[in-house]
């Protein structure tokens, strides 16, 4: 559990961090919590000879509302998002997501920028985004551009951030409803066994519209539009949540591991969204 | 001027002695980050080792090239086994009669196994050197799987000689290390075969690991000018790795001291000796500075003894009425690579024997095969008397599987068979000698606390509703009866490595009336020092707050045996009774010396020895303590001291009866833990408090083992649970609250009655938390699933019934 040598920077603003990236490339790494990232490196299954720390990078805190838009600095840790009163009245689902991460401990330290930038299918945050569509801003040596949460993972571990870019900050629309999120894990400071983010809105007794997200199920956060399609125009009841269930199902591709056996996960994982489905719909 | 009197309830009071609930004094250092354990161990110069570990669960290794890792600037030195060789340390012995390797000798026999031993001024460079030094290995099959083992022609151990006896007679197969038995076998097939019910089950107690949460480490320091040894370790029997250490190396003993500083749980990981132990030393002498080693989590769990995995094969037979009438156990015990088991020399599957549990069964036969794997080594009782934990399981599986073929109720079918309180002392039919007992009290006070019949009601309304399609989670209710066999041992038929396992207490009293104490055993984590304290402050009226508490280190303490087995008390308890009594003996005398009357006259009351029928006069310890070093009297030599060796006349018998109540989805196979109720017998209580959170820790060990925790392998002998994302360890949010409660029966042997108790939760919660799995679903006619119970096996078992159509 000791890491290889590396460098340590400390750079105070985004040039600079984008100048450490330009000059080591493949060799350099930014570090925002270090909560995947240190774990990695002591079990030397990251070799990083060159550590940019984003703590004292100027611009990357923060969260703003401006009406139904939200902004989220990428340092801003998960404990900031559960202790902001605006934004668990603007968008719930946030906390309710971020207090099912970890422990204590690791939400004073991750950051949803390292969560989201991570790619590790067992990361919460990025299913949580594909579900509210959200976009994230990254900002390279050609500039700025923003990629939706929807596109951006390619592989376990591979997104469509090029090593040069930084994120900055994610940003999204709330939207009027309900929203949930439901996670089974062995214990605390477990990654989802399976887990599930929902967001619908209702019209009078019918549903408008729904939008789905899974994770830990898939090399890659799974956002299901056939599972969301089939609980629009329905009355959200049994037969509809079975439709969402199924269209669900048939887009993720879990694999066995210490969690249990595929059949399992598949199992539990129609459980947990049949019942995020509910809760988001007496909310909404 | 009425309040310069203490009345003598503020007597009793102020000596904090047996039954009060005094505060743990230990915790003031601990909580406040002040402990001293064995990495906060800095010596000057001091060098770090680490190991290269073996990648592969069984191959041969054909070179090792050392080149590159000791070019790197900060290596002094890079061992392997050929540099042992010539000390004869390439190999050492295991407590089990075995001999394991040091460093690979050729070959590895489990992933993790250690393979070279890099030397380095700084602990990074070292883990930096291991990336460095290159073996070339070759993939030999492996072997998980014992009955597999037993039966596969490759040969794991070619240092044995084949056909030739182990430590514990023949071996019928090259992967087998031992058949232990116990009990008549012939009798009791006899009575299996003709009894009116019979059921056989496969009871799997699974393997775990006790980790610790202070991982094994060591600090050599060999002094090369006045040729002394100093070793600080994890050690739980700092004592016998004097001695182990004295015989391996030839530094004679008194040349060596060991220390054992606090240490952060024990477990039984720490009792037995490390290839990093041995390398540190080896690192030290030859380097002549001092050689730190500390393991890290994944080493801990991969490559330091683990826990249980013993296949218990069971019948048990019983007249219609529910009588039990005779139990047959074997046992296929993996023992992985090396017999590296901590038990007494002549106990090879440990007091497994004690598996006719709390009940009166007239005739019983064990049978024990001990096999090789390619698993790491070990086989150590975590937390719990050796293989006490097993054989609880066992038991109170079988009871449960019985009790359903009798259709009968679990809890009246252990009271129709619990050893009644007038057979005490009982002799069971495997050989042990109960000491005291009161088993349907405990029983009965359980039952109607946790409101047993409302319950088991509740649970037929639930089954009901869950038929009906109204609710998608069960209800279990889990019981355990637990008798555990603790404290060993008698020095007749117990020993480790040679050693006799008795245990002592030396005091002495200083002038003004305070007291130092050292004992042959060391805590790691069960407040020794609060509560040793205690005993003696009854036993010689000094207050508990007077006396110091030390042990661990072998140039001061007096020789024991160590702690583990919850030996500390039924043992060394014993010894610091009487040594205490000893002191009391002759500060009878100062006090008639000094109150000018003959010694009968004169008796103890709670701190000082008054005259018979005239109280007012008297003399308090405190007096009598200044007078042993102050005055001349005659026939008696000045100072207050006394020593103790206790050699127990027998094992104590602590028990109890805990009570799980549980709820089960079985779409998800997540439960939650609605009441648990754990009523400890462990003789007489000499700290409630501390009584109360040994009970708590070992029910939270309890539930980890039976819910989640276990060391997995895949097919080629890769650890699967190697870190604490995998390996459960509960956190506050899993552990249910836990009510506790007591019923008293002192031993009849030890001195102040007590039993021991820091293993009991273990030893009984974890049937009690598996069991209320198992009756969830007894509706459904489950009999019998393998611990442990997580998420995905509880779905599994859901799955299988067709609870899931
Ligand atoms: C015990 C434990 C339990 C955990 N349980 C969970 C859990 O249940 N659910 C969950 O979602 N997470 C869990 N985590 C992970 C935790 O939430 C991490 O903190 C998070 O995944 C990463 O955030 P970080 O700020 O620590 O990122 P870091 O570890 O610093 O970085 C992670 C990766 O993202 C990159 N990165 C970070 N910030 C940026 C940026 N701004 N731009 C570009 N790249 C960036 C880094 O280079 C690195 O590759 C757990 C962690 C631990 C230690």
């Amino acid at each position: 559990m000791i890491p290889a040598p590396f460098d340590y920077y400390r750079p105070t603003d985004i040039a600079g961090v984008i100048a450490l990236l330009e000059e080591h490339g493949d060799d350099a790494r930014v570090m925002a919590g270090g909560h995947s990232l240190i774990p990695m490196m002591k079990l030397r299954m990251a070799e990083i000879p060159h550590l940019i720390d984003l703590q004292d990078v100027a611009g990357l805190g923060g969260i703003t509302i401006d009406g139904s838009e939200i902004r989220i600095g990428a340092m801003t840790t998960q404990a900031d998002l559960i202790d902001h009163e605006g934004l668990a009245a603007a968008a719930p689902i946030l906390r309710e997501a971020a207090l099912q991460i970890a422990d204590p401990q690791v939400r004073y330290m991750g950051t949803v920028g390292g969560n989201v930038a991570n790619g590790d299918p067992g990361n919460d945050m990025p299913g949580l985004m594909q579900c509210l569509d959200a976009q994230f801003t990254l900002v390279g040596p050609d500039g700025e551009r923003t990629v939706a949460a929807r596109d951006f993972y390619e592989a376990a571990y591979m997104t469509a951030r090029t090593d040069e870019e930084v994120l900055t900050c994610v940003s999204f629309t709330a939207q009027p409803g309900g929203a949930a999120y439901e996670k089974q894990k062995r214990k605390i400071g477990d990654y989802a066994t399976a887990a599930a983010a929902v967001q619908l809105t209702r019209e009078g007794s019918t549903c408008a519209a729904a939008s789905i997200a899974m994770t830990n199920l898939s090399d890659v956060p799974v956002w299901s539009p056939a599972a969301g399609a089939a609980l629009a125009d329905t009355p959200v009841d049994d037969s509809a949540i079975k439709a969402a269930v199924d269209a669900a199902l048939a887009d993720i591709d879990p694999t066995e591991d210490n969690r249990g056996p595929v059949k399992f996960k598949r199992h539990v994982a129609g459980v947990i969204l049949t019942r995020a489905i509910k809760s988001a719909w007496a909310r909404a | 001027m009425k309040d310069e009197v203490e009345s003598r309830d503020d007597r009793v009071a102020n000596l904090k002695g047996l039954g009060s609930a005094r505060k743990r004094v230990e915790d003031v250092r601990f909580t406040q980050g002040k402990g001293n354990y064995v990495d906060d161990i800095k010596l000057p110069g001091m060098l770090h080792g680490d190991f290269v570990r073996s990648p592969y669960a069984h191959a041969r290794v054909k070179s090792i090239n050392i080149d590159a890792a000791m070019a790197l600037d900060g290596v002094v030195a890079v061992l392997t086994a050929k540099d042992l060789e010539p000390l004869s340390l390439h190999w050492m012995p295991t407590l089990a009669g075995d001999k394991q390797m040091v460093l690979a000798d050729g070959k590895v026999l489990f992933q993790g196994q250690e393979v070279a031993f890099v030397v380095a001024r700084d602990r990074y460079v070292a883990a930096d050197a291991v990336e460095l030094v290159e073996v070339d290995y070759e993939e030999l099959p492996v072997l998980t799987d014992p009955f597999e083992a037993m039966k596969s022609d490759t040969v794991l151990r070619e240092d044995l000689e084949d056909g030739a006896d182990g430590a514990h007679g023949p071996r019928r197969h090259h992967n087998h290390i031992f058949l232990w038995e116990e009990g008549d076998k012939a009798a009791t097939e006899e009575v299996i075969d003709s009894a009116e019910v019979v059921v056989e089950e496969m009871v799997y107690y699974h393997r775990t690991h006790p980790c610790p949460l202070e991982t094994c480490g060591a600090v050599a320091s060999m002094d090369k000018v006045n040729g002394k040894l100093t070793l600080y370790g994890t050690f739980q029997a700092p004592h016998v790795v004097r001695t182990v250490a004295s015989l391996l190396s030839g530094i004679e003993e008194h040349n060596i001291r060991v220390v054992s500083p606090d240490i952060g749980g024990g477990f039984g990981n720490k009792v037995g000796v490390y290839p990093g132990y041995v390398c540190s030393i080896v690192a030290s002498i030859v380097t002549g500075l001092p050689v730190k080693w500390v393991e890290d989590r994944m080493e801990n769990l991969m490559a330091t003894a683990f826990a249980r995995d013993y296949w218990m094969q069971g019948k048990i037979s019983a007249t219609k009425e529910g009588k039990i009438t005779g139990l047959h156990c074997h046992v296929t015990a993996d023992h992985g690579a090396f017999d590296a088991c901590a038990d007494p020399t002549k106990y090879p599957a440990g007091f497994f024997h004690i598996c006719t549990g709390s009940y009166d069964i007239p005739v019983a036969y064990v049978g024990v095969d001990g096999v090789y794997t390619n698993k790491a080594p070990g086989g150590v009782a975590y937390r719990c008397s050796f293989r006490v934990t097993e054989a609880a399981y066992f038991i109170e599986r079988m009871i449960e599987v019985l009790a359903m073929e009798l259709n009968m109720d679990a809890a009246e079918l252990r009271r129709i068979n619990f050893i009644r309180k007038e057979q005490f002392p009982y002799q069971s039919a495997l050989g042990w000698e109960y000491d005291s007992g009161d088993y349907h009290t405990a029983w009965d006070k359980a039952l109607t606390s946790v409101g047993y019949d409302d319950l088991r009601r509740e649970q037929a309304e639930r089954v009901e509703a869950f038929k009906r399609g109204e609710t998608r989670k069960l209800m279990g209710i889990g019981l355990s009866f637990f008798t555990e066999i603790v404290g060993a041992g008698p020095v007749k038929n117990c020993d480790i490595l040679g050693m006799g396992m008795f245990d002592s207490c030396e005091i002495r009293i200083h002038p003004t009336g305070s007291a130092i104490a050292r004992l042959g055993t060391i805590s790691q984590g069960q407040g020794h020092a609060t509560t040793f304290a205690q005993i003696l402050a009854t036993e010689t009226g000094i207050p508990a707050d007077s006396i110091t508490i030390e042990e661990g280190d072998t140039d001061t303490a007096p020789y024991g045996l160590g702690t583990y087995g919850s030996r500390s008390t039924p043992v060394a308890g014993a010894a610091t009774a009487l040594a205490g009594r000893k002191i009391r003996a002759k500060a009878q005398m100062i006090a008639a010396y000094l109150l000018e009357v003959h010694d009968d006259d004169v008796e103890f009351d709670v701190d000082r020895f008054v005259l018979k029928g005239a109280p007012e006069r008297f003399k308090t310890m405190k007096e009598i303590a200044y007078a042993a070093y102050n005055q001349a009297i005659p026939g008696i030599e000045p100072g207050l001291e006394a020593v103790s060796y206790y050699d127990p006349p027998n094992m104590t018998y602590p028990f109890g009866a805990y009570v799980c109540v549980m709820d089960v989805d079985v779409d998800t196979g997540t439960t939650d833990i609605r009441q648990f109720y754990a009523l400890d017998d462990c003789g007489t209580r000499i700290n409630p408090m501390v009584i109360e959170g040994q009970v708590h820790g070992g029910l939270t060990e309890a539930l980890a083992i039976a819910m989640g925790q276990e060391i997995a392998y895949d097919d080629l002998g890769n650890c699967k649970t190697g870190t604490l994302m995998d390996f459960f360890i509960p956190t506050a949010w899993e552990t249910p609250n836990y009510v506790t409660d007591h019923t008293e029966t002192p031993s009849p042997h030890h001195p102040i009655g007590a039993k021991g108790v820091g293993e009991s939760p273990n030893v009984g919660g974890v049937p009690a938390f598996s069991n209320a799995v198992h009756d969830a679903f007894r509706a459904f006619g489950l009999r019998q699933a393998h611990m442990p119970h997580d998420h995905w096996r509880i779905w599994q078992i859901a799955n299988d019934l067709g609870l899931h159509d």
